[in-house]
This record gives structure tokens, sequence and C-alpha cells, in this order.
């Protein structure tokens, strides 16, 4: 593949090569009795090595078939659009200071209408430009942390992560929020929860389900909200800004480890499991949902835990499962397993040995349900007490990934599994309840008392 | 005025869309149909103009967003899934679609695209939920022939139908997401068009072609033509919209018209010595002038809490009453504007004040004010004071660009065939590629396959009908043209009806159905079959079918069998016809013995006019001809 050719390869390549011709020329195509014109295009990499994509006078592209005959002219080489950026708005005096972190993922961006590229924007002055509407909420500083998707993120990256949000915040700022891609974003949530302890400000995280380049993206809204919410909330806690429901009117704030995407592609595929979300952010407004939470505090010293031990497994607990699994992460080296068990926190009785064979090895156990909704309890029924009996650490009302998360930051705080045991049972982030309440559905008009107004 | 098209270099192009008929939707599995009565969801969206890369923004699109204008989506379950919403990706392209699409471009002689990708044309109005229609090319270069001239196509896409507009409350506008995603055709001709005659025939010709194909729907909004319409020194107008064939020739007829007069327009400013600096945005708040006014528009907007804002067009008098189409004023071009930017109910100028109830008193005032002199003319507009204000900021633009000529423009058609602005012309298209769905390459076995199946074209098909059935040209062509080719076919093999009767009912008389303004499409074709096989039973006669179907457009959905007892058109025995026809003769004997057998030909007309449709002409005349014969021989 050639740099100057992205997704060309084989004769389609050579063809190109051959005519001198790059992304962005005029080419003309001589096949046959047909001749076209257009301005070269890069191909997807999974397109094949037959077929060159040009876009016609028309703003239409189209592929067209190669064979070792057809001939290709360049006919002008690019002219290179030139980025006027538009005037940034003016700014406010007196805002607070927010930082905004990225990490990948394109909370907004800029397509280039000549060649379809889609180039992500993070400086403070191009998203001005995008969502002018930031600077009447505050003074905005970015910083790029790292370029990837959301699904290579990796335990390291939330560690490079809190450090980045404790530097921003021991500078001084009202808030940091994250760009994050939406795929992991939850996981990302709790680990921060738990690696950001005793903050002063909150930390909101935010991502978008419709890429920033189209018109009906849910980018700029989320962003407002989170913004909103990092310079204003009452509350200084790790939380996920994003679209409370289909429409384009509320964004709704929920705590970090009690955050999961239930949806592949809705716009409100955030939910609150077993709690109530902390809030809700309408045009410049903030209403609490919820008395419990950690109030804001600048003078409040902030702790940093950022180390995650990455020795620890969530297992999904099916009918048919094969305990040498338990024991293949036993012999890996593994410290710690949640299991996502059914129901109440129950497993199969053929998997009892290779638990037992784990825990008298040192190896932490830990029980939290498939059901997502609802807590674990182990004393209902013999299987659970059996598990109990064994070790097991039920673990409430907290959520499968969550306590994933939880059991790597628990490893890295100390090396005693039974000290890790009680951690794990130990509320650090509203993470684990011993009450779940009635739910009721957020309503979704304007409701709950304006804070921080 | 009759206007000399060539002279003036008129030039038009088409764009003509036509829903396709298909199981599913372009780019989900939902039903193509619209749904009747209340929502059953609804959600509220905004559309944020995205910056090309070049920092551009869409100026008008940019506008409605700062001014907060939010769209309110209405859906229902059978009608529009999660990709409607813009909550889901879009499936892969629809291939009954498509193969529709290619088997067009094919009878069009275009050439199939190699590899088909699919666009993202930015959209920003609310009419696509994505703020971008979907749109592909699948075929270029093809031509039409009409008239013996060449028309080329220059290309042949398929594309999502929008959604549609329903409502508009102040800053929220209602669309219906049903209409969303159904697959359309757009077939585009080169600018070539040179008169309105000719943009109506060559519209014919492309509809025909896509009737030909019988996988397209039919119906009111199923067909909609845009039309690209320029003239010298005139300006590029591109209308949207027009639902009606027979409505092209007009627009266009009335889109040059209207250039012309905006020329004449600008000839006389610049002879009156208009300059652009002299029209300036100095806004004078006018309210209380009019705080005692009997106009009533203005004094119900003063009671709304409104304010009239005025200025002053210097050397504009007289020409805001120039009627540049029929029913539309220059100073409906400068209302149009002002509706659009400013989102007010409209404008008042000077030349028609006095017919609103301003009182020359008022007016006088407001010259004064204004400082007009008598070749000033002076806008007011009401609303709340940004809107107002707006509003005729968007007036002193328009009119400044009457001193330019015709200003381009983006139009809407008016049932009527005049237009009414709509946006200011966007910049250059802008397409990006749609990256949910892979190319799809056009096989060799798929073009097989659809030449295989390739329709007839309408030449090649009234030929084959006037051999085939021994029908005249005229009637052929007019099977064609009103889409009855189909049920022709249906009826006459069904019945034994004879093939020109058949066809002069579907054409000549359901085309008088229509004039006198009986409402035919009311018809179905199960009714149409029934009539002509209640005829072929005996149950009764060709003659009374235009009675029959005349009660059917009445009564939506009666059955045909009902219609004739109800008329009375059952047949009358031969029994009973010998009976009635001895009256008829009783009551003649006089002309009979007078005339002979010459008499027939009256006494059949009487005859035929009291009992048309109930009984057959050539048995009334055989035993007419029977008993007048013997009367003779008697005497
Ligand atoms: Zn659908």
């Amino acid at each position: 593949m050639d740099e100057r050719l992205p997704g060309y390869k084989g004769l389609a390549l050579k063809l190109l090569l051959d005519a001198g011709a790059e992304i962005g020329d005029l080419v003309r195509i001589i096949k046959d009795d047909v001749v076209l014109e257009g301005i070269l295009i890069p191909r997807s990499e999974y397109g094949d090595e037959r077929h060159i994509t040009i876009k016609i006078r028309s703003g239409y592209n189209i592929g067209v078939e190669v064979t070792p005959s057809t001939r290709i002219e360049r006919v002008s080489p690019e002219t290179k659009p030139a980025f006027i950026p538009p005037q940034p708005p003016e700014q406010k005096p007196g805002l607070p200071k927010v930082s905004i972190l990225g990490t990948g993922g394109t909370i907004a961006s800029r397509v280039d209408y000549r060649t379809g590229a889609v180039r992500p924007v993070m400086s403070a002055s191009e998203l001005y430009s995008i969502v002018p509407e930031l600077a009447d909420i505050a003074v905005i500083e970015t910083e790029m942390l790292f370029n990837i998707l959301s699904e290579d993120m990796t335990p390291k990256y939330w560690s490079i992560m809190a450090e980045a949000v404790a530097r921003h915040i021991r500078s001084g700022v009202q808030g940091v929020v994250i760009a994050h891609g939406t795929d992991t974003m939850g996981y990302s949530a709790a680990a921060l929860s738990f690696a950001l302890q005793n903050l002063p400000v909150p930390v909101i995280l935010v991502g978008a389900q419709r890429s920033g380049d189209r018109p009906s993206s849910d980018a700029a809204l989320n962003l407002i909200g989170a913004v909103t919410a990092a310079s204003r909330a009452p509350f200084a806690e790790v939380s996920v800004a994003m679209h409370e429901t289909t429409s384009d009117e509320s964004i709704i704030l929920h705590r970090g480890t009690k955050v999961r995407k239930c949806h592949t592609s809705r716009r409100d595929a955030f939910k609150t499991i077993n709690a109530t979300p902390l809030a809700r952010v309408i045009g410049d407004k903030i209403f609490m949902l919820t008395d419990e939470y950690r109030p804001r505090d600048s003078n409040r010293e902030l702790i940093l835990k950022p180390n995650f031990d990455e020795r620890a497994a969530l297992i999904k607990f099916y009918p048919g499962i094969r305990p040498e699994l338990i024991d293949w992460l036993v012999s890996g080296g593994y410290r710690g397993i949640v299991l996502e068990g059914t129901g109440l926190g129950h497993v199969c009785r053929e998997c009892f040995p290779a638990i037992k064979r784990a825990i008298d090895r040192g190896v932490v156990i830990a029980m939290a349900s498939q059901c997502i909704w609802g807590r674990v309890n182990m004393n209902v029924y013999s299987t659970g007490r059996d598990l109990l009996a064994m070790g097991v650490v039920p673990l409430g009302d907290m959520l499968p990934e969550t306590a994933l998360v939880k059991m790597m930051w628990c490893l890295a705080q100390t090396s005693d599994p039974e000290e890790v045991k009680r951690l794990l049972l130990t509320n650090v982030a509203g993470e684990i309840s011993q009450r779940t309440v009635e739910y009721i559905e957020p309503p979704k008009t304007v409701v709950g008392r304006a804070d921080g107004n | 005025m009759t206007i000399d098209y060539r002279k003036i270099g008129l030039k038009v192009g088409l764009e003509c869309h036509q829903q396709l008929a298909t199981r599913e939707k372009l780019f989900c599995g939902c039903r193509p149909e619209l749904f009747k009565g209340e929502p059953e969801i609804t959600f509220l969206r905004r559309l944020r103009p995205t910056q090309s890369e070049l920092g551009q923004i869409d100026p008008a699109a940019y506008f409605e967003f700062q001014k907060g204008v939010k769209i309110l989506y209405e859906a229902d379950t059978k009608t529009s899934c999660l990709v409607e919403m813009d909550e889901e990706p879009p499936h892969d392209l629809n291939r009954e679609a498509l193969e529709i699409a290619l088997m067009v471009a094919l009878m069009m002689g275009a050439k199939p695209v190699d590899e088909i990708h699919v666009m993202r044309k930015i959209v920003i109005d609310g009419s696509n939920t994505t703020g971008f229609q979907r749109t592909c090319v699948v075929a270029l270069n093809g031509s039409i022939t009409v008239d013996g001239k060449e028309i080329p196509i220059e290309h042949v896409s398929l594309e999502e139908d929008a959604a549609r507009k329903v409502g508009e409350e102040g800053l929220v506008i209602r669309y219906r997401i049903d209409r969303l995603g159904i697959p359309l055709i757009e077939v585009a001709t080169g600018p070539v068009i040179s008169s309105p005659e000719e943009a109506e025939k060559v519209a014919l010709a492309i509809g025909k072609i896509f009737r030909a194909t019988k996988r397209v729907r039919r119906g009111i909004g199923t067909i909609r033509q845009d039309l690209n319409i320029s003239i010298k020194d005139g300006a590029l107008i591109e209308i949207k919209g027009v639902q009606e064939l027979e409505l092209i020739s007009k627009v266009v007829e009335y889109e040059v018209q209207r250039q012309l007069n905006l020329l004449k327009i600008r000839d006389e400013v610049r002879r009156r010595g208009l300059r652009e600096e002299d029209l300036r945005e100095e806004f004078v708040d006018v309210t209380l002038l009019f705080k005692e006014t009997q106009c009533r528009v203005l004094r119900r907007s003063i009671e709304r809490g409104d304010i009239v804002l005025a200025v002053k067009l210097p050397k504009f008098a007289g020409l805001l009453g120039f009627e540049l189409t029929p029913g539309l004023r220059f100073g409906g071009e400068l209302s149009d504007r002002a509706k659009f930017w400013g989102r007010v109910s409209g404008i008042l100028h000077s030349d028609e004040l006095k017919s609103y109830g301003v009182t020359d008193e008022e007016i006088a005032e407001l010259k004064r004010v204004m400082g007009a002199l008598e070749e000033d003319a002076i806008v007011l507009v009401a609303g709340k004071a940004d809107n107002a204000r707006d509003a005729l900021k968007a007036v002193v633009e328009r009119a400044r660009e009457a001193l330019r000529g015709v200003p381009e423009e983006t139009r809407a058609a008016n049932p009527d065939g005049t237009t009414r602005y709509m946006r200011p012309r966007p910049g250059a298209a802008r397409m990006y590629p749609e990256t949910d769905i892979p190319p799809i390459k056009v096989t060799k076995d798929l073009l097989e396959k659809i030449k295989m199946q390739l329709p007839k074209s309408p030449e090649e098909k009234v030929r084959e009908i006037m051999k085939v059935y021994g029908i005249n040209e005229k009637l052929a062509r007019q099977l064609l043209d009103t889409e009855y080719d189909e049920l022709f076919e249906t009826i006459v093999r069904e019945t034994r009806v004879a093939p020109t009767v058949v066809a002069t009912i579907l054409t000549e008389t359901l085309k008088a159905l229509k004039r006198d303004g009986f409402n035919i499409s009311v018809l179905t074709d199960e009714q149409i079959i029934e009539t002509f096989r209640l005829v072929d039973r005996g149950i009764t006669t060709k003659e009374a079918i235009p009675e029959i179907l005349k009660w059917l457009c009445k009564h939506e959905g009666a059955n045909p069998a009902d219609v004739i007892k109800e008329l009375g058109l059952t047949m009358i025995s031969e029994e009973d016809l010998q009976r009635i026809i001895d009256e008829y003769i009783e009551k003649n004997k006089s002309l009979i013995l007078e005339r002979g057998l010459s008499a027939l030909g009256t006494l059949m007309g009487l005859i035929m006019k009291d009992l048309r449709g109930r009984v057959k002409p050539e048995t009334v005349n055989r035993i007419l001809k029977e008993k007048i014969s013997g009367k003779i021989t008697i005497k």
C-alpha cells in the first residue's frame, strides 16, 4: 500500500502510480469506449484492487473498474483547499475554566467534501468554532491525551487518563471533561471513579452515538451538557454525560460506577443501573435528581490512586461452561476473578471444585449478576450458600463491569487477598449500596430543583 | 405577450423523481407507505450545520440554527423503525430498488457504473433526520429522443425520499418520517430544453419510461419534478417539487415571465438613478404612529405586543405593486424574504397601504417620519423586535438585488404554476461518502438478468397494442398516456367487449368525465373490470357504461352490479321491448304513415333517448324495422 494512495493496491495502485496521480488530483480514466473524469478519492482498505474511486463533477463518487488495458491520465494536480477558520466567538470574561481531554473518537470533526475525509477537531479554538455555544459556558483548555478507538482502551490508558485529570484539577480548573468513544466509556468511568478519590470538582466523560460530521450528531449537545456540568454542577464526582432520550432536549449525568451502555446505536444508550441518575441538564440549567452526592469543594485535596492490576478477569457463566476456564486463569497467574452468575448469584455445581482450588491458591473470586438489574443474594438457595462458604465474595448491586474494574484497582492497592475482599465490599465511589428503592423512571420533562445556577 | 424563447436564451434542465413500488424501503425493512391519523411516536431534534474542511457553513442553515429552529418528528411503528429515527445505521441497499433503477437506466441507454457508492448529501431543513440524504449514481450518460430531438440524460440515481412537512408552529417545524426512506429514482437531463412545451414533453417521456417498468408507485405525490431554469441576463433558478406533469410548461412560462419582469424592474430603478448605497438598513419604530389605526392587520399585531418597524426603499415607488406573474407582485418577493429570514407573517408596503385600511393622514405622517419623497416606497413589518429587524434586513437585501436583476435562489412550485421563494441556492452540493454502506458492485450477471426483463419501450408498446388489438394509433397512444394499457389488456382478455369500445371508454369517456368534474381517481381497476363483465354477460349495455362510471365516481367503493339496479339500467327483455315499441309506434302513427321507413331514424332517436343503456340499439333497430315494415304493408 502506498501512503499517498490510501486503500489502493494491486492493479489499481499500479495504474495510478504509473500515471503519477495522487489523492485529490483530477484524473481521466480511459477504458474501452468510456472516458470518465473526476477527483481521485481514497478507497476503503477493504475495497478490492480492481476499482478506482473518483468524484465526478456532480459531486457523486463512483467506482470505475480497471483492466490492464485501462489508461489513466493525471489532468491536473489537487487544488488544496485553503482552510479559513471561522472567527471564534467572543470569549466572555469571568467564566469558569474547564479542561477538555481528548482520547480518540470524534466528538467534533470537519469534513473535506472533496475527498470525503473526516478530520477530528480538538484544539480549543476549533471546538469553539464548531460548537460556539461553549464560549458562553466556560473558558476551555484542551489536551489530546492519545488517539485510540474506544475498544482498544486498556487499564494502562485508564492510568494515563487519571493522571492527566489530576494534573488539570491541580492546575485549578472548575471541572474536567473527557471526550471518549462510547463502547468502553462505562469501564473508563468506573476506573476513574476509583482512581480519583476525594474529588474537589466534577469529572465528566462524554461521547457521541452519531459521529460529529453529521448534522444530526448528538456530539455537540452532549458536549455542551458536559461542559455545563463540569463548570457549574454542584457535585464533585466522575460521571457520564449523554442524551437522556432520543430527543435533543436533555442530557443526563450518570454516576461513573453505575452506568452501562445498554443499546448498540441509540443516542440514549447509556443507562444508570440500580440507582437514580445524578443530574439532568436542560439548556443552561442543571437539575439534581438525587441528594446523595459529594458536593463540589475546590479546597478538597484530590487523592490519586491511578494503578490497576490487569491480572483480573470477568467470566460470564452459561449453561455448559467448562470449569477448566477457571483453572486456566489461575495457572495463568490471575489474582482475581469476577463471576457474572445467574439470578441471585449462582454458577453450576460442576464449577465448585475449580472455584475452591482457585480460592485455596489465594485468588479472589467475587460474584455479580448477569441480570444487570438487582443485587446478588447468596443466602436464598443452597448453591449460593455453598459458594459463600467457599469464600466467594457477593458484590451486592455492583455492575459486573464495574466489579471487574474495581477488582483490578483493589489488586493494585494491596497484595493481601483478605484486604482485597474487604476493599471490594467497601463503598469507594457509589458502586455498591445497601439499599435499592423502587425504580422510578426519571420523568422526561423538567423536574427536580435547579442547582448551581 | 408571446415570447421567443430561443431569443431570450431559455435553458431548462429537469430532475424527475419517481417513487418505486418496492416491498421495503431503501435502507430498512419498513413498509414504503404513509400513515394517517395521530402519530404513535414523536421526538424533537435540532440539526447543526456542519463545517466543511474549508470552514464554510451554509448561511441559510446556520441562520435557522441560530434562531433555535427545532424539528418535531412524527412516526408510527408500521412505517418507521430506528433507521428512519437516525437511531440505527442503515441496512444494505434494497436490491429490488437497485434493479428497477438499473432497468430505467438501461431503457434510457445510460451506462451503469461499475461500482455504486452511496453518498450523504447535506440537507439541513429537517426533511432528513440524519441531516443528509442518502443518494447514489447508478448510471451515467444516456439519452432519450423527444419529438426527434435528443435529450441527454446526465445521470440516473437512486435515493431515499425525504420526510414530509406537516406543519410549522413558531420555531418548531413538524415532519412525518413515514415517507423518509421510500426508494426514489432520479433522472437528470442536460440543460438543453428550450421551450415550456418541450419541458413538459420531456417530463412526460421520462414518466412513461418509469411507468413502463410497472414497478413504480402511482398516485399523488409519488412523482415530483425539479426544474432548473435560466434565461440570458437572468439567473439559474431551481424550482422544486412540481407534482403535476401538466403544470411544467406553466411553471417554465411563469418563471421566464418573472425573470423578464425582474429585468424590467432592474432597468427602471437604474433609470431612476438608484445606487446600492441608497438602500440603507435604517429602520424606524413606527408603532406609536399606528396606535389608533383602523388597519386591522396592524392593530391586531400591536395589540399582541408586536412592534411595527418601517424602512424606506428610495426610488421604489410604484414598483412594489408591479406584477411579475399572475398573483405575484414584486412586493411579494420582498414579503417571501421577510417571512423566511424574519419569521414574520408578511409585509405591508406603501403601494398597498390604503387597501389595508390605513388612512391618508397616517400615510402622510408615515412619509414625513420616514423622510420619504414621492418616488420612494416604504415597507412595514409587524413582529417581535429582532424578527422585525431580520425581516427588514432581508427586504433591503432583496431590494439591492433588484439593481442586479434576478437573484439566484431555490423556489418552490405552487399548485397554480407560480413559485415562491424557498431559500438561497446552496453552494456546490456538499456530498461525502456514506461509510455505513459498503460500495456495491454492478456485476455483468446482474445486468444480464435485468436486460432479460427489460420492458418494451413506450413506442414499441404503442405499435404492439395497435397490431394485436386492431385499434388506431390515437387510441393506443392515449391508452399509454393515461396508463390504462394494462387494464385495457385485462378487460379485453376477460370479456368479449370489442377492444375499440374498451379503449374508447378508458380514454375518451374517462377524460370527458374528468372534464365534467367527476373524481375519476376513486375508480378502482376492479370496478372498471366488473362493469365490462356486466356488459359482457348482457346484464347491461355498453351505452350504460358512462352512467355507471359517473355513479361510481360519486359513490366511492360502490358495487357496479348494484349501481345498475339503482339506476334502473338493467336490460329490458325482448318481450317488454316489443310492447314498449308498440306504444311508441302507436303514438307516432301519423309520422310513420307519412314518411314510411324513413321515420325509423326519428323513432330510434326517441326510444334510445328514453331507454339508453337498457336496450341494445341493434335490437331496437331490428324490431322497429319489422314493425314499421308491417305497418306500411298493412296500409
Ligand atoms: Zn425503517
